[in-house]
């Protein structure tokens, strides 16, 4: 009897991990919100970014804040390719981004080891 | 708490159980015994191990997993395990928890090392612009903040100072310096309608230009922002483990168990021994032998080539250069010196030297400069001069011993006659592209000498050895066609494009990675861009901060032989990474089923300990392998100077 427990307790967990890391999970998404003409957003960097979605507005000046919280070297850097930009993430420290609106389109953004990924949209 | 921190703790903390296993054997005990174990590895996990914890915490929750999840789940289910070990009075495995820890930090701390080299090249390019520019305003010279300048502004540039902007002279003369944006070591006569370059030094004269291009538009600023975008499109090659990483730590978690569930369920065993079974799973898993497999192996073949002069700065280096097929030259300083020597002198050689060397001694050109030195290495004792007199446009004259003299261009053979054979010298000078310059005394001309930037002594021998491995090589050149083909067929270069603009030579570099992998060697601040867009970027140690910066590898004793050292440990290197790292596949895919127990019918068991020693060792034979880098013969085809 225990032994059945056991196995369904096991089996389980086994689908839990399968679901929990190969299944499909909604990412965190977040549209900017424009004041004085600049749109901000606040990432926060811990275990991955949140949002991973960031939506700006076309034309309007934007500034994407991060703040790493995670103590992994992993995630010490910040890249986005299509803008030449590499920045480093000091641990706890708020690190004000740039970020060219003026053409629409997706681009992703990733951790300097690139395990880490994030997508700005420009619409 | 920093890594390196973090490492001493777990390192000097499992000292003590490194003794315990090692002499256990000949009887000695650690005093305490498995009780102070579990205070060493509890201060080790609270300490050092505690941010994998809680970094794969985090990831967890938004359903990743990383390298700290694994280190995490094998650290924290070999820390636990033995307590519970320890309550039913078995075996405890701290150790392995302990060393596990160590042995990924230390791993971390290499990396660490190595991505704190990351570049701050743009910077430096930055700073290299002027601050403020002398504006005329409303009739007025001001000096003006370099983002007050606007395009139409006509600027004043005094001697010595830099050129804010790009722009066109509109009145005066002199020569610039432009080395730092074209990397021609030769300062450039500009006169009004020529083209001036923002950051580049005047050197002699005073002049005034209208301001063309200003901010993101100058040359300058075109280079940054190519320099930007060529290092950080660097695709890294960790795309791969981190698939693998993704796949790999899920799989070996439900694999563990699984193990647990077959052995307890199926085949009746007690739950001690198949949680044995799973933790063994999880602890050979740990992917340390992977994770030490590449920095090792790094750290050890970019300490020998930095002995060797050689400085490679990361592993994505390493894997490109070993599919080079073409190598690219620049010419200026990289296969010539990069300083106009005097190789000719038609006239008698004593008198036409001293004279040129008295006119020449108060002038600050690059070509007195080279008299200057040849007057100086022959011991010549050069007269002063006196009543020095600029011949507008073609050289100076002065008295020298009493008598006129001159030296200049060949526009001087307006005022001066020159018989057939010496005219018929000249020409041929000329066709091996060198600068000639007259010289004249008592109202005629007595010779010429020529000057030339001639190819490095060692430049042939380098060429030849990266031939005889097979490789292409190419010169790039803003020279024409005639002076670069004459210096290819020199040193052995078997193409040449010549004519190439500054901005142009990553394009051509570009073209060229059509057909297959390019190695670029050069020095200047515009080779920069070229230097990033190649898939080896081969800097020499005297060129340019930028250029340093920008090159994957940089030469410090400036010698082209180099570049086929730097290729054949390179080469060595990366395939003793790939050695290691198939060692420490290995190890992870065999070790997981025996750890499960597929082969306990055959009596082949791991206990968690011996996973933990297994696993332990395998990181040791992937870092011996590493250190035997040292010791590999490497083959290249230059005569071996001292290593």
């Amino acid at each position: 009897m225990i032994k059945l427990i056991v196995l369904i307790a096991g089996l389980a967990i086994i689908g839990f991990i399968g679901w929990w890391f190969f299944g499909k999970h909604e990412v965190a998404a977040q549209t900017a919100e424009v004041t004085d003409n600049v749109q901000e957003v606040d990432v926060d960097v811990n275990g991955g970014y949140s949002p991973e979605q960031v939506v700006l507005k076309q034309g309007v000046p934007a500034v994407l804040n991060f703040t790493r919280h995670d103590p992994s070297s992993c995630l010490d850097r910040v890249v986005f390719p299509d803008f030449g930009i590499n920045r480093a993430l000091p641990k706890g420290q708020l690190e004000a981004i740039k970020i060219d609106t003026s053409k629409a389109g997706e681009y992703q953004w990733a951790c300097g080891m690139d395990m880490f990924h994030g997508k700005l949209i420009i619409k | 708490m920093s890594i390196t921190a973090r490492f001493w703790v777990s390192l000097v903390l499992s000292l003590p159980m490194l003794a315990e296993m090692i002499f256990h054997p000949f009887g000695w005990m650690l005093p305490g015994g498995e009780w102070t174990m579990l205070a060493l590895t509890t201060v080790i996990m609270a300490v050092s191990a505690g941010p994998f914890l809680q970094s794969a915490w985090s990831s967890f929750k938004k359903h990743h997993s990383n390298m700290d999840t694994l280190v995490a789940i094998g650290t924290a289910t070999a820390y636990f395990y033995s307590i519970y070990a320890m309550i039913t009075h078995q075996a405890v495995f701290f150790e392995s928890a302990a060393f596990v820890t160590t042995f990924v930090l230390l791993g971390q701390v290499f990396e660490e090392r190595m991505r704190n080299n990351a570049s701050s090249a743009v910077e430096k390019l930055v700073n290299l612009q002027a601050k403020e520019a002398e504006v005329l305003r409303d009739g007025q010279l001001v000096k003006v903040p370099l983002d007050e300048v606007v395009v139409g502004d006509l600027i004043r540039v005094k001697p010595g100072e830099k050129i804010a902007v790009d722009g066109i002279i509109t009145d005066g003369q002199s020569s610039v310096d432009e080395s730092m944006v074209t990397g021609e070591s030769m300062p450039v006569e500009k006169k009004s309608g020529d083209r001036v370059i923002g950051s580049t030094i005047n050197s002699n004269g005073t002049f005034t230009f209208r301001a063309e291009k200003i901010g993101r538009d100058t040359m300058l600023s075109q280079i940054v922002e190519l320099v930007k975008k060529a290092q950080t499109s660097h695709a890294p090659i960790q795309k791969l483990t981190d698939k693998v990483s993704d796949i790999f730590v899920p799989v070996v978690l439900i694999i563990a168990i699984l193990t647990f569930l077959v052995w307890y369920v199926f085949l009746g065993a007690s739950v001690a021994n198949a949680l044995i079974f799973a933790v063994s799973v999880v602890v050979i898993a740990c992917p340390c032998a992977l994770g030490l497999a590449t920095p090792t192996a790094l750290m050890v073949g970019t300490g020998r080539s930095a002995k060797m002069g050689i400085l490679i700065k990361n592993g994505e280096v390493l894997e490109a250069v070993n599919d080079v097929t073409t190598v690219v030259f620049d010419k200026t300083g990289t296969i010539t010196m990069g300083k106009p020597e005097v190789t000719d002198v038609v006239g008698n050689h004593q008198q036409v030297l001293t004279v040129a060397a008295s006119l020449e001694s108060a002038s600050e050109h690059p070509l007195a400069a080279a008299i200057l030195v040849k007057a100086t290495s022959d011991q010549l004792t050069v007269p002063a001069a006196s009543d020095f007199k600029a011949i507008e446009g073609k050289g100076v004259q002065a008295t020298v011993d009493g008598k006129q003299a001159f030296v200049g261009n060949d526009k001087l053979l307006i005022d001066y006659e020159i018989d057939a054979s010496l005219k018929q010298q000249v020409q041929q000078l000329q066709d091996e592209a060198k600068t000639v310059v007259f010289v004249g005394f008592d109202h005629q001309v007595i010779g010429v000498i020529a000057i030339q930037d001639a190819p490095k002594p060692t430049s042939k021998e380098a060429i030849a050895a990266l031939k005889s491995r097979g490789l292409k090589t190419v010169m790039l050149t803003g020279d024409n066609q005639r002076v670069a083909r004459a210096i290819a067929d020199q040193v052995g270069i078997d193409d040449v494009i010549a004519d190439v603009l500054p901005g142009d030579k990553a394009d051509h570099v570009k073209a060229l990675q059509a057909d297959g992998k390019v190695a670029f060697v050069g020095d200047g601040i515009n080779d920069a861009p070229a230097l990033t867009v190649a898939d080896v970027g081969i800097a020499m140690g005297s060129g340019t901060d930028i250029a340093i910066e920008s090159g994957g590898i940089v030469l410090v004793k400036n010698d082209l032989r180099d570049v086929d050292r730097a290729l054949a440990l390179s080469k060595k290197t990366f395939n003793r990474i790939k050695l290691n790292l198939f060692w420490a596949f290995v190890y992870n895919v065999l070790g997981i089923p025996v750890a499960a127990g597929v082969f306990f019918a055959i009596g082949l068991t791991l206990s968690p300990e011996l996973a933990g020693l297994a696993m332990a060792f395998s990181s040791l034979s992937v870092v011996t392998s590493s250190v035997l880098l040292n010791k590999a013969k490497i083959s290249t085809n230059v005569s071996s100077t001292t290593a």
